[in-house]
């Protein structure tokens, strides 16, 4: 949870984080009991920490989707008491747009091709006509998936990427692994697939894990590259979790570098889910008047990002 | 450059896309093109190299195999995947995507379909394109020439030529959201009339699990 001013000063940014267990997965109810035991206190925090008071809150902002069905209804009933209690307006976000907007509030980028990446999205996206154009995407799992699913069979929790990126840094060499892109979208279940094979063939676990990592973020790289050239834009911005991972930021910077474009990439702490970028897009949302009433405010756990209208942006 | 007679000095480079750059030179006497995918940076040299040769030596083959089924692609003059290029005649024209922002509704509906006739022919024949974009269709005054065959495959499964249908959907909708829906209603239209209603259900239907099985898959 945060409070944000509208000149998107981040006052604060709490946080209480569900971790799976070792070898498992995210696992809905778990983390939706989390969510509801951690609410209140997280809150208490997050007015402690800025020093300002709940009267002194212009709205409230929250993720109806996409996401976890039962994470978001917690999510939102704790924002609906809220918004009621202190009579002031609700407002529905996108997660997928709070992730956007974070990385051009922190970055400065102003018309970016968007590559965002995370457990739940590997897209690249563009702003076109009051909303985000997707131009590419996985076709099955997301890149965060692939290092999470790989990381249930080696036994680690998630989200596992920068396990894996340490393990990286022990490999002798490149195995070969399938390089799957299709048009501007890419693939990775084949990949998930070779990997784990190789796995059980007794291939050196750091060797999998770096032409893993390399193969899929090259894949990614040349998704961006060809949404490039397609769309003509001079930045790229790189949000979402997975832009923590070193190799691709280093590939999504080659990218630009060759088309004479700016490579940004959110910084951290925001490049997980966060808060503040919830609120952030929340008073942009506010500042476009537009705001979202309690009896419309259901969670949407597969909201879309080319169905939400944007039109700050413009 | 111009030489003292005007003519323009050729190789000249007339475009760099995002995999290869398009050298406009002579061969033989002939205005030919020649596209060279250029090594990547971002990737390891092993996995790119055999990246950039494999599609190289792929794409001549596709475009042939596309050829014998009666689809307008460039001729090849030469192959070369050693030196990743390719060499083949000049098709001049504009692509599909510039042409579609600027013809009347009529025209406009008619390039599709009949771009839905070729998409069609093709996947009939057992080929799918696999990097189907507005971009990848050049229209010489409404012949339409399909061209950037590298990702392109011998293929018969329904998955696959549902991906072409998903890239190509795609590819409308993110550049010409004002009339995407007329514009892949007409490419269905001629695609149906090509490979037939029931197969272009069921391709339809395919792109659609497809849309959705990639779409924010739910975590995160």
């Amino acid at each position: 949870m945060s409070v944000v001013t509208d000149t998107g000063e981040i006052l604060s940014d709490v946080r209480d984080v569900y971790k799976s267990s070792a070898g498992s997965g995210i696992h809905p109810r778990e983390a939706a009991e989390h969510h509801s035991e951690k609410a209140a206190i997280v809150l208490g925090d997050c007015f402690k920490q800025t020093g300002v008071s709940a009267s002194q809150l212009d709205a409230i902002a929250i993720a109806l989707g996409p996401g976890l069905g039962p994470c978001l209804r917690v999510g939102a009933t704790v924002a609906r008491s809220l918004a009621s209690y202190l009579g002031i307006p609700l407002i529905g976000v996108n997660h997928a747009i709070g992730h956007i907007e974070i990385g051009i509030l922190t970055s400065g980028a102003k018309d970016p091709l968007v590559v965002l990446v995370s457990g739940g999205h590997t897209l690249i996206a563009a702003y076109s006509g009051g909303r985000w154009r997707i131009f590419g995407e996985t076709e099955d799992i997301t890149i965060g998936n692939l290092f999470d699913m790989f990381a249930r069979e080696i036994n680690l929790p998630s989200p596992a990427g920068p396990e894996i990126e340490k393990l990286t840094q022990h490999a002798t060499k490149f195995v070969p692994l399938p390089y799957v892109v299709k048009g501007n979208d890419v693939s990775y279940s084949g990949l998930l697939t070779a990997s784990l094979s190789k796995l059980r063939t007794g291939e050196e676990l750091s060797n999998i894990c770096y032409s893993m990592q390399e193969v899929s973020c090259s894949m990614l790289a040349e998704a961006v590259e060809r949404s490039l050239a397609y769309t003509g834009k001079k930045e790229i911005l790189l949000t979402g979790g997975v832009a923590a991972n070193k190799s691709l930021q280093d590939k999504l910077e080659k990218v630009a570098k060759i088309h004479n474009a700016v490579c940004y990439t959110v910084k951290s702490p925001f490049t997980g889910d966060n808060g503040a970028q919830i609120a952030w897009t929340g008073i942009l949302s506010l500042k476009a008047g537009i705001m979202t009433q309690v009896e419309n405010s259901r969670v949407r756990p597969r909201w879309r990002l080319e169905d939400v209208d944007t039109p700050w942006r413009s | 450059m111009l030489t003292l007679r005007g003519e323009a000095e050729l190789p000249i480079l007339i475009y760099t896309g995002a995999e290869a750059a398009i050298y406009l030179q002579k061969w033989f006497g002939e205005l030919a093109i020649r596209k060279h995918r250029i090594p990547k940076p971002y990737r390891v040299p092993e996995l790119d190299e055999s990246i950039r040769h494999l599609r190289t030596s792929h794409e001549a083959t596709m475009l042939r195999e596309a050829r014998k089924l009666g689809v307008a692609v460039p001729t090849i003059f030469h192959v070369d995947p050693d030196s990743s290029s390719l060499i083949m005649d000049y098709i001049s024209g504009k692509t599909l995507k510039e042409e579609l922002y600027v013809l009347p509704k009529l025209k406009r509906r008619a390039r599709c379909r009949g771009l839905g006739e070729l998409l069609a022919l093709m996947h009939k024949g057992g080929i799918v394109h696999g990097d189907i974009t507005l971009s990848n269709v050049i229209s010489q005054d409404g012949k339409l020439f399909m061209i950037d065959f590298g990702l392109g495959n011998f293929s018969k499964e329904i998955e696959d030529m549902g991906v072409d249908l998903l890239l190509l959907n795609r590819s409308m909708r993110s550049t010409h959201y004002l009339f995407h829906a007329e514009l892949f209603k007409s490419f269905i239209k001629g695609y149906s009339d090509v490979i037939g209603p029931k197969s272009s259900n069921e391709i339809v239907e395919k792109m659609r699990e497809i849309e959705r099985r990639g779409r924010y898959f739910e975590r995160g």
